[in-house]
């Protein structure tokens, strides 16, 4: 048992790190004000860009690694340019933010497949080579944890640990963390105090389309490979994590490894015997329902900002 | 009118990002519009196919109306299309009773499925307040898991591992005088059901006390306990209705247009239904009139991409467009009003304008549920 765990934490820590960096993303969001359902379609956006620019490139510059940050890069913008789309909507035109979200997964989950029939005839666009996995050196002999967090890495895991650590700090140590936050609990204490309550909105959204982007791209350079129209529900999976962690980034660190693990042993539990005890349909429902459950017993102290999802109307009181 | 024109303004929009998009991509816009037109339109067997192509998205569209006017997000459907269509699918498959006993028994295990995946969200929703766009999208995923895995293991066709057995002829809901009408199109019973389902929901909504009831909790939920009705039981009787509608759909799709079902993807119908009911303006004649207009999208674009190589996916692409300017449509709606304002204030020089009144109460109204109320 402890051999079967020990094989497949590494996938499970691979599994998570998009959930993370676009749950995380979401935080920003949601905390601004702003709820984005848009999450899918704008990590499909970002493996599209990734993916389209990663081809390109290694076409270019066979074998190189750093195409792959490029592509990562270039993922980060065009989420961020693509979300604004959501921005404009839900901030200078105060639209129904659900709507708006919709609209974003749908026009992402098209247009890309629309674009990249265009470009590759097939949809799907392949690059040729992810990053490389690798042993931490010295970490990964410590003896269980050493095996569990510091072999077969990725380079990408750790510059989004880094990411969290950073945006943990950002949001709850700064003064700009302190007025995004406080647009998503009183906008208009906020505007009152000096805040440019659609400015800080604008930013939460952006943060969020970027890093949504980037999970959808780490998605492509990592375990998929393959750009294919789709993430397979990953971005509403985010969403879940986010409610489930309560709105603190150490809570969607733990929601997303959680569901991730769980995902991960549903998807081997085809090859590894020992899991077969378990349906595999309990498993990947599990995320969902007890995501469900907790907002049935957080119901009364949710911490939910309390603006969020609420179009800001300075003239109201 | 003020609604009709800002829906026709999103869908003019949309055409026309669509024919940029063609132009970028070096297609010819007017040579894919008219294929699409002709792949939808051309003969009789083609319009058969374009009304079955809309028939599920009448139902769905019908359910998000339905939601809408109780002040509810139902964005569930997709999920309670799927389990409506594997309810439906179940019983077609297990059950062997004579022809229309078999239909009526499918057709109300699907509506049955939907309600039922559309219940606990409502529950959730009138006891502890939790919001129904959050818990629909749960379930949405709960389905598309549930199918993923119940489908291969109960119900697994003979060849493909993605989908489950055909259906039996007598578990169809393809007739033979509907196919002979249409030349031999795959329009079925479904359109009929999607005609009395529209007819039936206006009825409920505009005619009957429980859509009074249910139109007033969602003017103003506060305002109505107060009058005295019931706002939980509205809630949860509205997602049941909506629920139940979203699973026609699937009966529509899985046992009428299809003959089996699918795994491993959720219904786009579902989410096109929002699409439906934003520029049908909720109300059940207009729900129908939009979902035509998206039925000849999707049913031509088949033989516009064997014409002319566009993709298949603009057809997507514009509806997707679409709902998004529906969703920032008060844009066009205070071009309207200063357009209006400098006529009036043209004509009468020196008077002040007139503030803009709504047409209606419904316009009145605040849009529809808001996530975090």
């Amino acid at each position: 048992m402890w051999d079967t765990i020990a094989n497949i934490f590494p996938y499970a820590i691979v599994y998570t790190i998009p959930l993370l960096i676009t749950a995380l993303g979401a935080l920003f969001s949601e905390r601004s004000g702003i709820v984005n359902i848009g999450l899918e379609g704008l990590m499909i956006v970002g493996a599209f860009a990734g993916a389209l620019t990663i081809n390109k490139l290694q076409a270019a510059y066979p074998g190189e690694q750093w195409t792959l940050w490029v592509g990562l890069v270039a993922a980060f913008v065009i989420g961020v340019l693509f979300s604004l789309l959501h921005a404009f909507a839900s901030i200078n035109l105060s639209a129904n933010q659900v709507i708006s979200g919709t609209a974003i997964n749908m026009v992402a989950g098209s247009l890309t497949i629309f674009l990249a029939r265009n470009i590759t005839g097939s949809g799907n666009i392949r690059i040729l080579q992810g990053f490389r996995k690798f042993d931490i050196p010295v970490l990964s002999d410590i003896p269980i944890i050493g095996r569990l967090f510091f072999s077969q890495t990725y380079w990408t895991t750790w510059f989004i640990l880094g990411v969290l650590i950073l945006s943990t700090f950002l949001l709850f140590k700064t003064r700009f963390g302190l007025r995004l936050r406080s647009c998503g609990e009183h906008p208009h204490a906020a505007e009152a105090a000096g805040v440019s309550v659609r400015k800080m909105r604008y930013m939460g959204v952006m943060i969020s389309g970027g890093f949504a982007g980037l999970g959808g791209a780490i998605i492509i350079s990592t375990y998929s490979g393959e750009f294919n129209g789709s993430v397979a529900g990953l971005g509403f999976l985010a969403l879940a994590a986010l409610i489930f962690g309560q709105w603190k980034p150490l809570g969607v660190l733990a929601a997303t490894f959680f569901f991730g693990f769980a995902s991960t042993i549903a998807n081997v539990s085809q090859v590894i015997p020992s899991f077969q005890v378990i349906p595999a349909v309990i498993l990947k429902v599990f995320p969902y329902v007890v995501t469900l459950i907790a907002l049935v017993l957080f119901s009364k102290s949710s911490q939910a900002p309390k603006a969020a999802g609420e179009p800001f109307d300075s003239g109201k009181r | 009118m003020k609604k009709a024109i800002v829906s026709l303004l999103a869908v003019i929009l949309g055409l026309v990002a669509g024919a940029l998009l063609m132009i970028f991509t070096g297609h010819d816009p007017i040579e894919g519009y008219r294929f699409l037109i002709t792949g939808a339109l051309k003969n009789r067997e083609r319009i058969g196919n374009t009304l079955a192509t809309a028939t599920p998205l009448i139902f769905t569209g019908l359910s998000l109306a339905f939601s809408f006017r109780t002040g509810l997000f139902n964005i569930g459907a997709p999920g309670q299309m799927l389990f409506g269509g594997l309810c439906a699918t179940a019983v077609g498959l297990t059950f062997d009773l004579p022809r229309v006993l078999l239909l009526i028994v499918m057709i109300l295990a699907a509506f049955i499925g939907g309600a039922l995946w559309a219940l606990i969200p409502g529950i959730l929703k009138a006891k502890f307040n939790v919001h129904e766009v959050v818990s629909t999208i749960m379930m949405n995923w709960s389905c598309y898991w549930i199918v993923y895995y119940a489908v291969p293991a109960y119900f697994k066709g003979p060849s493909l591992e993605t989908e489950s057995k055909l259906l039996p002829e007598a578990a169809s809901l393809k007739a033979s005088f509907m196919t002979d009408l249409f030349n031999g199109s795959y329009v079925n019973l479904g359109f009929l059901l999607a005609i009395i389902a529209v007819i039936v929901i206006g009825f409920i909504i505009n005619k009957t006390t429980l859509g009074y009831e249910l139109k007033a909790v969602g003017y103003n939920r506060d305002a109505a306990e107060y009058a005295g009705i019931a706002v939980n039981r509205g809630i949860i009787t509205s997602m049941l209705i909506s629920g139940g509608l979203a699973g026609l759909a699937g009966v529509a799709q899985y046992a009428g247009n299809a003959s089996n079902i699918q795994i491993g993807l959720l219904p786009s119908q579902g989410f096109d239904g929002i699409a439906v009911a934003l520029l049908g303006a909720s109300a059940p004649g207009g729900v129908f009139l939009s979902a035509i207009f998206f039925g000849v999208l999707y049913s031509g674009r088949g033989f516009m991409n064997a014409m002319t190589d566009i993709p298949p996916e603009i057809a997507d692409t514009i509806i997707a467009i679409i709902i998004y300017f529906a969703a920032t449509s008060i844009l066009f709606e205070r071009l309207i009003s200063f357009l209006k304002r400098r006529r009036t204030n043209k004509a009468e020089p020196g008077k002040p304008s007139a503030p803009d009144k709504p047409d209606s109460p419904a316009e009145a109204a605040k849009p529809v549920g808001r996530v975090g109320e």
